[in-house]
């Protein structure tokens, strides 16, 4: 069990918590101490919309063992919205409907359970978006 | 003495969200596994919702509630309390809402509590939430009905235990897109269906969850409602009931006098089954997509165990902008990915590999 990480992540895995840097206004995701462009150490915490478009993704079949319970799943490389690409399982999506360039959206899922006693792990996931007109 | 429930302070529903997982079962594919298709045209409901592979109470908790929260427009901050009910918490002891509450931005100045009752589970939050803003504890409460209900493979329960959720915001009357008109609930020690503790799969009393449980609760609840607002069915635009099957609510609404037009919208069981404690709550959303300023809701639920609760609303005009602000209830029912019975097995853990 390794229940002080998943309580130290939860801002980022619960709502796409990230970096602003207060210097030149990057953005990092997942959060970083130091600003990727300007090197400054400045920065504030940053709330992703969730919306983002399909970069690129594979289907893993052979995974790490806790996930092993939700193979075959999918992984994508995300853009978001705000210009930041990040890394997330899709999910709920209709077989052959998955197309580089798609409208997505973020929800909250079941990551893993830690085995049949310890805790159940939330984070974002990524699906087709649901309801185009509808800003969130 | 009054049986009616009312706090004194006027409150009501201040935004509502709902959500149904994206998968479905035909009940054909139930009856062909078991019975040979022996009953397959007597299906209690033609298909019903499955929750994927990453979905449980306390996901389905959180979409229905980010959806509440689009249409309430408030500050999640301000809500100051969180009721779950449910009777497929994923944990037995850790409550649903805290992890709700962390994802929508409500935590830390809230209360947050699982409540159990069956199928009334959700009315259960939310008469709570309503006493709780009622009473000026706190401005705004987020109430809560959601399943991922248990069902044992081959018992009659599998064709219809299905999964979904709905979320109510209770807030003042004046912010309110439906108005509190008056409660009432109703409760018996009547063992119609039950899960042990550790049970993997509730018992039920066959035919018994009928007569004695179901139309005996919910009419006793609605008729002593009724005549407290001294209200007739023909009053109201819309009602819905609990729907364990496609049934049952038809039969109870005639028992009471209500028509088959005022159950249009909310009657969801055939489409996507009995999603429990979702089950008349979600039925609500459906209502509220639709309903029109000035329109009249009655809502009543029933819980095995056993008991109902009844609520009469009014529709103000916040709702026709509110409706839009997020995703209507119909999206998910029409977002349908069908499965065959290999897949549920798989989707709902019934497969032990060790």
């Amino acid at each position: 069990m390794d229940i002080p990480r998943y309580w130290r992540l939860k801002s980022q895995r619960y709502r796409l918590q990230g970096r602003r840097c207060t210097d030149c206004g990057s953005l990092s995701f997942p959060p970083r101490q130091v600003c990727m462009k300007c090197k400054s150490r400045n920065s504030e915490p940053y709330e992703f919309k969730g919306k983002g478009k399909l970069y690129s993704y594979t289907t893993i079949y052979q995974s790490p063992d806790r996930f092993e319970q939700i193979i075959p799943y999918v992984v994508a490389l995300v853009d978001l919205e705000e210009g930041v690409r990040i890394t997330a399982q899709l999910t709920d999506y209709f077989p052959e409907q998955l197309e580089i360039g798609m409208d997505l959206e973020m929800v909250i899922r079941q990551i893993y359970e830690d085995g049949p006693r310890g805790p159940i792990l939330y984070g974002y996931k990524f699906r087709p978006i649901l309801c185009p007109g509808i800003e969130s | 003495m009054s049986k009616m429930m009312k706090p004194s302070r006027d409150v009501g529903i201040v935004g509502y969200g709902a959500y149904i997982p994206a998968y479905r079962l035909p009940g054909t594919e139930i009856s062909e596994l078991w019975r040979d298709g022996q009953d397959n045209k007597f299906l209690p409901v033609k298909q019903k919702s499955v929750p994927g592979k990453d979905e449980d109470t306390t996901t389905m908790s959180i979409e229905a509630a980010q959806n509440a929260l689009k249409r309430a427009k408030i500050n999640p901050a301000k809500i100051r309390a969180i009721w779950v009910g449910s009777e497929s918490h994923p944990y037995a002891v850790k409550p649903t809402g805290t992890v709700v509450a962390e994802v929508l931005g409500i935590a830390p100045d809230t209360l947050a509590a699982d409540m159990e009752f069956a199928c009334k589970a959700g009315t259960e939050a939310m008469q709570a939430g309503f006493a709780f803003v009622g009473s000026s504890m706190g401005e705004y409460a987020l109430c809560i009905g959601a399943d991922t209900a248990q069902g044992r493979p081959g018992d009659a329960l599998e064709y219809t235990a299905a999964a979904g959720g709905a979320a109510f915001i209770i807030g003042p009357a004046e912010e309110s897109l439906a108005v509190l008109e008056g409660s009432y609930s109703y409760v018996t020690d009547t063992p119609d269906f039950f899960r042990r503790a550790y049970q993997r799969y509730p018992e039920h009393g066959n035919r018994f969850t009928g007569e004695p449980a179901y139309f005996k609760h919910i009419t006793s609840s609605v008729s002593a409602l009724l005549e407290e607002l001294k209200l007739k069915p023909e009053d109201f635009a819309y009602v819905v009931f609990h729907q364990p099957n496609s049934k049952f609510p038809l039969k109870v609404g005639k028992m009471l006098g209500f028509s088959k037009e005022q159950q249009k919208y909310g009657l969801l069981s055939p489409s996507i089954g009995n999603t429990y404690a979702g089950a008349s709550v979600v039925g609500l959303t459906d209502i509220l997509d639709h309903a029109k300023p000035g329109e009249r809701i009655l809502i009543s639920s029933f819980g095995s165990g056993a008991g109902s609760d009844t609520f009469s609303f009014m529709v103000t005009s916040k709702i026709t902008k509110a409706a839009k602000l997020a995703p209507k209830t119909k999206t998910y029912i029409d977002r349908a990915i069908p499965i065959n019975y290999a897949a549920y097995a798989r989707l709902r853990k019934k497969i032990i590999k060790e």
